[in-house]
């Protein structure tokens, strides 16, 4: 039985040769696009350049012996693969992409508009200071309004993305206790962190002691009092959490802490509920990154890149890295080096070349002045809102992990719908993917069964959010009426139908390489 | 608010739809007394063109690459960047996908990883690359930890020629480790002598080709003194177009090569964000930091592509991971790979030989110029002056005729007795008149 792409609803009649429904294999926009090693060739260029002028090589004795083989295409063959490829990704801008802890929120066009302008986009990071000075006003800009927001005393810039940030947090927490003569092995981290979490804790040489939630889905503060001591060096606390709620013992959480001589971290992956609601700064937080990727707005990329400025505490200012901002009365001055610092300044060190990542910066301000003060809030709402409502409406037909509270920006379900239809959170989340929505964050975090994470965003109108609820409960009707293959041959519409991962990883193949020449066997040939 | 699709009869129906009388009954787990009171010290929202008009003001201050004769490299390098690849990374597909976790769709980003990792992979000289990391600093940063594992040895040997930028991103992550370091002095006449540095405690000597000063550097003979001691070459490049000229780290010895992919479909960008590029032996493979993009069937048995080996990776090892590293540089890699196709190998040969050809052209200049002493033998893009004055004095005069003329090495090296050093960078984009301008200007300050 073949669908309407032309391919096998069951893969055990697949075989490659017959799943082909047209001459080319193509059906109709969707055409398939070969690798450029298989198209290119090195001869072939889409760059005209002019001839170099005839010197007398001063490479001596480095230059190259072989050619470099890398596949040209001229440019309409190129726009062409692009393009080709390009129709086989889901995006924002195609529909609603509910992964939680994501927040693919809009990312508007006036932002990379404006990261393009020259005086932005074609600046070098060691071009005289001098030279630069709207540069160095965007930054301190920027860092304005990100101290406004989160009521902190510092902001570093520089880490690249939310790890990088985390990183750099507790590199700052660890130079802080370092100043104190103090060397403590210990970091607590909550079950439902990001994996990112214990990572960062461990590259630092912290042993990770884990918190379990409690029924509520929420850190009790008696389990974090029972596992601080003297040798806890920082909690490290996503709030609101990764099961979409807020923390509500953060305060104690933070006295507590702090009471030991421990700090604060917190994981500012969920920025996006609180904007305006309540500044991390009041709540007890020594460090918090900020992915600018998620909250504001700049896009993904497929996987980056991201930006993870860090806010601090004036307990941890003093070791903010360089490069900083120093305010000054006649503007920001950028501090490059320990010689340039002030007396009470002691940068932990230096994150990342130059100065982070000025192409986000531009893109987080852009979007920060649009909204303003008042949109950022409404913003806020508007996606909490969201959250909830998708919430309420789905409440009788799936499993809400924790509904004694009001979710925040994101709601977390377990897979106890799915008990006994033989449909598991995989198959459901594939079945998703062929009624034309993106899969929700699945299996994360680890501290329900099945989980799923939907964050649908502030940037879903509200005849979105119906048809994205209504196909939630037409899967989840399906589910419990025995459709079980509409599940299990999910995604019969994508590109592609389900990947075999495993065979991805126990033979690694991870670039392309010539396919062998094919010898001819005489047994092979008689046949 | 025009990002905002929600109206306020929407926002009532919902809330009733949820039960609650008021936007702030979900926000009851906030304490109450922590909750922000009013408003914020921020402006109102504003319309597009109001925020364009106040961003623009900004940009005009800034004296930006094209607009000034431009020798500034160190580490970011001023290539033209063909139209082509500026469009493609916006097309919306690319552009505001996410992480390509759900592989039947979001093979488009897949199969760009699956080829910008056979392009690092062969212009390296390696065998294997992962699908990218922040940037060429940070990328040397985990090729440290990663010599780490492999050797289970904790001492890295960092030379004189390495960008100190780099060096002090490396130092930040060792010294947090508690692990060991030897950083070699300043090498600005690519004279030291590596392999003294490396013992049986050695896990990785770190080697930049073309050094920061510019210099060629033999990596072979590294190499050799390296693993005879049981330690690693790492290969750090900030210029990734001279691996089209030189030969490839990989064929010189190299465990693992690093370095800054920025040059090739990236914009300057004050810095960021860039590319780290990342490659190493097959044998190192389950060691490597970041994301690999692998290739396998679907159930049709069609081609397709995953991301793959992610044990290794924090979201499913958390503390085991061999780094924190979640999101990277995707989308510069995209510009990466798609000039990379553009050039071709003939085309990035070109291009090459068309920066090595005008770096010659502009060392044959200075060696004209009263007060100029060029420090290089050999040279790919870049080279170092030393001046018969402050360098930093130097390049501001220049700066106010005008001229962006390089990186006093004091930028990076403040306090060091390289007051004199002036590292000057030429790409394509510098004309012959360009080098004219710069050494005349030079003969009249000097």
């Amino acid at each position: 039985m073949m669908n309407q792409n032309g391919r096998p609803t069951r893969p055990e009649a697949a075989n490659a040769a017959e799943t082909v429904g047209t001459f080319t294999g193509n059906a109709a926009l969707d055409i398939e696009e070969p690798l450029i090693f298989e198209v290119g060739t090195n001869e072939a260029t889409g760059v005209d350049l002019p001839d170099p002028a005839p010197v007398t090589s001063r490479l001596g004795g480095h230059a190259r012996k072989t050619a470099v083989n890398l596949p040209g295409l001229t440019e309409p063959e190129t726009m062409r693969h692009y393009v080709r490829l390009s129709r086989q990704n889901y995006a924002i801008d195609l529909g609603l992409y509910p992964l939680g802890s994501c927040t693919m929120k809009h990312n508007p066009r006036l932002n990379e508009k404006m990261a393009r302008v020259p005086g932005f986009a074609d600046i070098h990071p060691l071009q005289p200071l001098a030279t630069v000075p709207g540069a160095i006003e965007l930054m301190a800009e920027l860092s304005h309004w990100l101290m406004e927001m989160t009521g902190m005393a510092a902001v570093a810039l520089s880490p690249k993305a939310g790890a990088h940030g985390e990183l750099c947090g507790m590199m700052a927490i660890k130079a802080a206790l370092k100043a104190r003569g103090e060397t403590r092995s210990k970091v607590l981290v909550p079950e439902s962190a990001h994996g990112t979490n214990p990572a960062t804790a461990a590259l630092l040489g912290y042993s990770v002691v884990s918190i379990p939630a409690r029924a509520d889905g929420t850190v009790d503060v008696e389990a974090v009092r029972e596992r601080l001591d003297e040798d806890v060096a920082a909690i490290m606390l996503t709030n609101p959490n990764t099961c979409g709620l807020f923390e509500r013992d953060i305060v104690e959480m933070a006295e507590a802490v702090h009471a030991v001589g421990a700090y604060f971290y917190g994981d500012g992956a969920n920025f996006n509920a609180i904007m305006g609601k309540v500044r991390p700064g009041d709540l007890g937080i020594d460090a918090m990154h900020i992915n600018l990727h998620k909250t504001f707005s700049t896009p993904h990329g497929g996987g980056g890149p991201g930006a993870g400025p860090v806010v601090l505490s004036d307990k941890l200012a003093a070791y903010a890295p360089l490069p900083y901002l120093r305010m000054e009365a006649g503007g920001a001055v950028l501090v490059e080096h320990p010689s340039d610092t002030e007396a009470e300044a002691h940068p932990f060190g230096r994150m990342t070349a130059f100065h982070g990542q000025m192409g986000m910066y531009v893109r987080a301000l852009s979007y920060m002045m649009s909204h303003g003060e008042d949109g950022l809030r409404q913003a806020a709402e508007d996606a909490v809102l969201s959250a909830n409502y998708v919430k309420a409406r789905l409440a009788d037909v799936m499993t809400v992990a924790y509904p004694e509270r009001p979710s925040m920006h994101e709601v977390l379900f377990k897979d106890d719908f799915l008990d006994g239809t033989g449909v598991s959170t995989l198959d459901f989340a594939k079945a998703m993917i062929d009624e034309g929505f993106h899969p929700m964050t699945m299996y994360f975090p680890l501290v329900v069964h099945g989980a799923m994470l939907v964050e649908p965003t502030e940037s879903e109108s509200r005849a979105s959010l119906d048809l994205f609820i209504a196909t939630l409960r037409d899967l989840a009707m399906a589910a419990s009426n025995g459709q079980v293959e509409r599940f299990k041959q999910a995604p019969q519409h994508a590109p592609r139908r389900r990947l075999d991962e495993t065979r991805a990883a126990r033979s690694p193949s991870l670039r392309w390489t010539p396919p062998e020449p094919r010898s001819i066997e005489p047994a092979e040939a008689a046949e | 608010m025009r990002y905002l699709p929600l109206t306020d009869t929407d926002r009532a129906d919902m809330l009733a739809a949820i039960g609650v009388d008021a936007i702030d009954d979900l926000f009851v787990d906030i304490p109450a007394d922590k909750r922000v009171d009013g408003a914020l010290d921020l402006p109102p929202h504003r319309s597009e063109l109001g925020v364009e008009q106040a961003l623009k003001r900004m940009a005009m201050k800034n004296v930006s690459a094209d607009s000034v004769p431009f020798f500034v490299g160190a580490g970011a390098y001023k290539h033209h960047v063909p139209a082509t690849v500026d469009h493609l990374i916006q097309r919306s597909e690319f552009l505001t996908s996410y992480t390509p976790y759900q592989p039947e769709v979001s093979q488009g980003t897949l199969q760009v990883l699956f080829e910008f990792q056979t392009q690092v992979a062969e212009l390296t000289g390696m065998e294997v690359a992962n699908a990218s990391m922040y940037d060429g600093s940070t990328a040397t940063a985990e090729a440290v930890l990663m010599a780490n594992r492999v050797t289970k040895r904790r001492k890295a040997v960092l030379a004189g020629g390495l960008h100190p930028h780099y060096r002090d991103v490396v130092r930040t992550v060792v010294d947090m480790a508690d692990d060991k370091l030897v950083c070699l002095e300043a090498d600005p006449l690519g004279t030291e002598d590596v392999i003294a540095a490396i013992d049986e405690e050695t896990a990785c000597v770190v080697v930049q080709t073309p050094s920061f000063y510019g210099h060629l550097i033999d990596l072979k003979p590294i190499a050799e003194a390296a693993h005879a001691k049981g330690a690693l070459l790492v290969a750090v490049f900030t210029e990734v177009v001279a691996l089209a000229a030189i030969e490839p780290p990989g064929a010189q010895g190299a465990d693992i090569v690093v370095g800054e992919g920025q040059s090739i479909g990236n914009p300057l960008t004050f810095g960021g964000p860039y590319v780290g590029l990342f490659a190493t032996r097959q044998k190192f493979l389950r060691q490597m930091p970041g994301r690999l993009c692998g290739e396998t069937v679907d159930a049709d048995g069609q081609r397709g592509f995953v991301l793959t080996l992610s044990t290794r990776e924090q979201h499913i090892r958390r503390d085991k991971a061999t780094s924190n590293i979640c999101t990277n540089s995707g989308l510069c890699a995209l510009a990466f790979s798609i000039h990379a196709t553009l050039l071709g190998g003939a085309g990035l040969t070109k291009l090459a030989a068309l920066n090595h050809a005008q770096a010659v052209m502009l060392v044959e200049r200075l060696d004209t110029v009263r007060g100029v002493e060029v420090l290089n033998d050999t040279f790919f893009n870049e080279v170092t002056i030393r001046v018969d004055r402050n360098a930093e004095g130097v390049v501001d005069d220049l700066a106010g005729r005008g001229i962006l003329a390089g990186v006093p090495v004091s930028r990076l090296l403040p306090k060091s007795g390289h007051d004199d050093l002036i590292v000057l960078a030429v790409t394509e984009c510098v004309s012959d008149d360009d080098i004219e301008t710069l050494a005349t200007a030079l003969s009249e300050v000097l």
